[in-house]
């Protein structure tokens, strides 16, 4: 199809503001799926993704709309993928924003506004949920043509529940929303927005032909990454995946290219012919790092191989998970895992637990450091245990973090931010009752429980979202936990030094309410480097007997002291205490209220 | 096979089943009493060829033994073969001149009397008949009936009892000059009357009272008294016809020996196997009556399992366990442990515990089996 009848957009909001339902009656809307066909909020095909409100992974629909092509571009809606948002926005002329009636802009939609912004994206303003009764489209719509710097009267009004006002969402796309202007005579560039992993094709690219055309069973590269394949099969969803045998400038789709691995075929890549590739790439692409770290360990060791297996399998589909074997004199093995951020973390979590099954004990949450070694070196350590002892410079990851809230509870915020270490920003009223503040933060002070924190103290109206800003300098300690002498790898932390004696506290006063009395005393300590700022005992037990024994009794106590022997056979050996898997639980666990 | 040297006879009735207690005990039925010795004596018959000529110790138990009808006790106690050593349980309140001549006519030769506490109050929290008095008395009825082997059996750790009552009650105790003394700390063991009501304050006195253990037995052997097993104490000398004041029966028990148990929830191990007797009193008679054995459960001992039971029983003793015949049961590693710990000693084919080690005895048990 020529590029004038080609509109290419994606739709921004936040979570529960009404995305899925959207993209659901557009479908409808246009034919693309009937009725029946229709499952509800289709685009989300993981479990995971219908249960938490989020679309983790982008895939596009085309549609037609009154003799236009329409390509729907999905976006995943966390912070955690903002880089993937940003190619996803990339790979558009235009983006539905989309605002609860009753909620108003969140920080989320914020971020991805200002993304599309950006990335110059022709922006249709449209408040949903009109139909609720304690909808206010007035003000919401007020808040949108505030922020974006146009008329009230220029913002749609629609129940995307109800379908009123639908159509007039697909005019406004083909009306407001440019067409592409790609060169068709050029060789060929594809933008990878996303890319999925078939079991029996290998790695699926999701495109946005930018100049050119691409032909079935042509030969193909990647310009940053340098991979080559074949196009095995071009194709697009409607929402049912229909090949063709040629992509051409302004189309979006899909290429089957036959990889077995996505790392080799990386979001943000732009794609060309083998035969006559094009000079320069596609602006924006960057190897996305991981930034949260966490040791993942079954929880029972046997298990490790399904584990490994598990995370073999989610990397196929997830190009940003990172691990490599971890080996822990307390856990056991287990596998030091990055991720993008926390979201991701707890995605790769749950589908873990519940797609494979497993029970994990996961460590606390930590960042990748920066440090400069006193020989001039400098290494990033991504385990707290990893951190040498002596070192000139500490640099940590800092974020630029957004928080909107009503104006009532800013003072909380700030004072959330305060104890965070944060650097008050910018604050700015987006209306009389909503507040936009920003701040830096150290990533590693949003990555225990700061989310928890900010909704509880801002009684749930707090929306937060942030984005890795740059590395600086931090006055960052080591704290290592010791049972009995021993220092327990799994529970080491690298903490500010200010906060270092409180952690320390917390985690030896829990590990004494966990740890059983043993037949000797068992030192806990919190210590930096040789300094114990902490110190807790179990004392030892003063007697354990069986208080009777005759004969009718031997049966049953002789069943107690073998229950008893299996018990310490299950306990993890940390030297000469025997500490029960629960306690590594729960001090993993603490974090909420403890800091 | 030369036979089975040790025989426990079952008597369960009491007046009064106390609240903590969780034997199999028959409240009252005075009617019943002479048609369960009866059956005792039936059951006795049908095993009798597991034992051997010479008994060596025979026990009678309870429930309350020595409130068991006298004629039905006298019958018993005339119809059960000889032993050098013949233990009936009694409680002071029952111990009359009259039961001190019947039991001493039937041949017993050794009285433990189930004191529990000389203090009034927690006598009512144990929901105990006897008074200080009543034990006193008791002691003095055996004594003039010519008893040279008298024990005591003490509880500590009662809720409400104090560091102070419980040295007062081994003051009282001494002061008797019992032969030997039996101290068990009070079990509250889940479902019993007694845990639904005192559990809490159990829970929370627990730590002021986990000294109780060390000062019973650093008063007792500061008295003289040998703590030769866990729970159990016994003064130098010797009764007629035997080397020492312990237990011979029990120490039958703690040397993995074998021996038949008749009554209702009675347990007999013999050549690896092990029995208990069902406890409901009405189908024990009436089976036992009709001539056939009453319902039983069974367990088949492996050569494991008697290892790993000769370890848990004969680590409870001051003698030293002979490691010969039990290494299978037990683990080497932990046994360095435990020396390095300053709880058990190695050596030369024996292994002891420390007195630390035999305060700890549950979980050195625990962490010295293979």
């Amino acid at each position: 199809m020529d590029q004038q009848h080609i509109r290419n957009f994606s739709i921004i909001a936040h979570i529960d503001h009404g995305k899925s339902t959207l993209a659901d009656r557009i479908l409808e809307l246009t034919h693309a799926v009937s009725a029946r066909e229709m499952r509800e909020q289709l685009l989300d095909s993981m479990d995971l993704e219908r249960e938490r409100g989020i679309t983790i992974k982008a895939q596009a629909v085309r549609v037609d709309w009154k003799g236009h092509q329409l390509n729907l571009i999905d976006t995943p809606g966390h912070v955690d993928f903002t880089y993937e948002v940003s190619r996803s926005l990339q790979a558009c002329e235009g983006a539905l924003l989309v605002v609860d009636a009753a909620q108003g802009i969140e920080a989320q939609t914020l971020a991805n506004a200002y993304l599309a912004l950006e990335n110059d994206l022709e922006i249709v303003p449209v408040v949903n949920k009109i139909d609720l009764p304690q909808a206010d489209p007035d003000g919401a719509a007020r808040q949108l043509a505030d922020l974006l710097g146009v008329e009230p009267s220029s913002v749609l009004r629609i129940s995307a529940k109800t379908g009123v006002g639908v159509d007039d969402v697909l005019d406004a796309v083909v009306e407001r929303v440019p067409p592409p202007t790609g060169d068709l005579a050029a060789p060929g560039r594809a933008l990878v927005f996303d890319s999925s992993y078939d079991q029996y094709r290998g790695v699926v690219a999701f495109v946005r032909i930018v100049d050119g055309t691409f032909r079935r069973r042509e030969q193909l590269r990647t310009m940053a990454l340098r991979t080559r394949f074949e196009a095995q099969e071009l194709g697009f969803f409607s929402p049912a995946q229909r090949a063709v045998p040629s992509l051409v400038a302004g189309e979006v789709g899909y290429v089957i290219t036959g990889l077995k691995e996505v790392s080799e075929l990386r979001v943000g890549d732009t794609i060309t012919s083998e035969r006559e590739p094009a000079a320069e790439a596609l602006p924006g692409f960057k190897d996305v790092k991981p930034m949260v770290f966490a040791g993942l360990f079954p929880t029972d060791s046997d298990r490790y191989p399904d584990l490994r297996d598990a995370l073999e399998r989610l990397k196929l589909n997830d190009a940003a998970l990172f691990y490599e074997p971890e080996n822990s004199q307390a856990l056991g093995f287990g596998f030091r895992c990055g991720f993008l951020g926390l979201l991701h973390m707890e995605i790769v979590r749950e589908r873990l637990e519940r797609e494979f099954d497993l029970d994990l004990l996961v460590t606390a949450p930590t960042v990748a450091y920066r440090v400069r070694t006193p020989d001039g070196g400098s290494i990033e350590v991504h385990n707290p245990a990893d951190m040498p002892d002596e070192f000139e410079v500490v640099e940590e990851p800092y974020v630029k973090a957004s928080i909107i809230v009503p104006k009532e509870h800013v003072g909380a915020v700030m004072e959330l931010n305060n104890e965070r270490r944060g650097r008050f920003d910018h604050l700015e009223y987006l209306s009389e009752e909503r507040v936009h503040l920003t701040y830096l933060l150290p990533l590693s002070e949003i990555v225990l429980d700061y989310y928890d924190q900010l909704k509880s103290r801002t009684r749930g109206y707090a929306s937060f979202d942030y984005d890795v800003a740059d590395f600086q300098e931090g006055n960052l300690v080591r704290v290592d936990v010791l049972v009995g002498g021993e220092t327990v790898d799994a529970l080491s932390l690298i903490v500010h030094r200010d906060s270092a004696y409180a952690r320390g506290k917390a985690l030896v006063e829990k590990l004494r309410e966990e740890i059983p009395r043993q037949m000797f005393d068992v030192p806990i300590q919190a210590a930096i480097g040789s300094r114990v700022i902490a110190r807790e005992t179990v004392k030892a037990r003063r007697k354990d007997v069986l208080a009777k024994c005759y004969g009718g009794d031997i049966t049953r106590k002789r069943k107690l002291l073998e229950r008893q022997k299996a018990g310490k056979k299950r306990m993890k050996q940390v030297g000469a205490v025997e500490v029960p898997q629960e306690a590594f639980l729960a001090v993993l666990n603490l974090g909420d209220g403890q800091r | 096979m030369s036979g089975v040297r040790h025989l426990y006879v079952h008597l369960p009735f009491c007046a009064h089943r106390c609240g903590y207690c969780d034997f199999v005990t028959v409240v009252g039925r005075i009617d019943d009493h002479g048609r369960y010795v009866n059956a005792l004596l039936a059951e006795l018959s049908l095993e009798r060829t597991l034992l051997a000529p010479d008994l060596e110790t025979v026990f009678i138990g309870g429930g309350t033994p020595s409130f068991t009808h006298p004629a039905a006790l006298a019958g018993l106690l005339s119809s059960l073969p000889g032993a050098a050593e013949m233990t009936v349980e009694a409680n002071p309140e029952t111990v009359t001149p009259a039961l001190a001549s019947l039991l001493r006519d039937g041949g017993v030769t050794r009285v433990s009397l189930g004191v529990q506490t000389f203090e009034p109050r927690l006598l009512r929290v144990l929901e105990r008949a006897a008074q200080p008095d009543d034990v006193r008395r008791a002691v003095y009825a055996l004594r003039d009936a010519n008893f040279d082997n008298i024990s005591l059996d003490l509880i500590y750790g009662i809720p409400g009892q104090s560091a102070a009552d419980l040295e007062r009650d081994l003051a009282a105790a001494l002061a008797l000059e019992p032969d030997h003394l039996s101290c068990y700390e009070l079990e509250a063991k889940p479902g019993t009357r007694f845990t639904h009501t005192f559990g809490d304050e159990l829970t929370r006195q627990a730590d002021a009272m986990e000294d109780y253990f060390e000062r019973v037995v650093d008063r007792l052997t500061g008295a003289g008294y040998r703590w030769y097993e866990t729970a159990n104490f016994c003064r130098p000398g010797a009764p007629v016809g035997s080397d020492d004041f312990r237990a011979r029966h029990n120490l039958a028990y703690w040397r993995a020996r074998d021996y038949l148990g008749l009554g209702i929830g009675a347990v007999s191990t013999v050549n690896g196997r092990r029995w208990r007797n069902r406890p409901a009193l009405g189908r024990y008679v009436d089976t036992l009556l009709q001539g056939a054995r009453p319902p039983r459960e069974h367990e088949e001992l492996s050569v494991e399992v008697r290892q790993r039971e000769q370890v848990i029983l004969g680590l409870r003793l001051d003698e030293p366990l002979t490691v010969d015949g039990v290494e299978a049961a037990l683990d080497r590693g932990a046994v360095e442990r435990l020396e390095k710990l300053g709880l058990a000693r190695a050596n030369r084919g024996k292994l002891t515990l420390t007195q630390r080690g035999r305060f700890l005895g549950g979980g050195v048990t625990a962490e010295l089996l293979a």
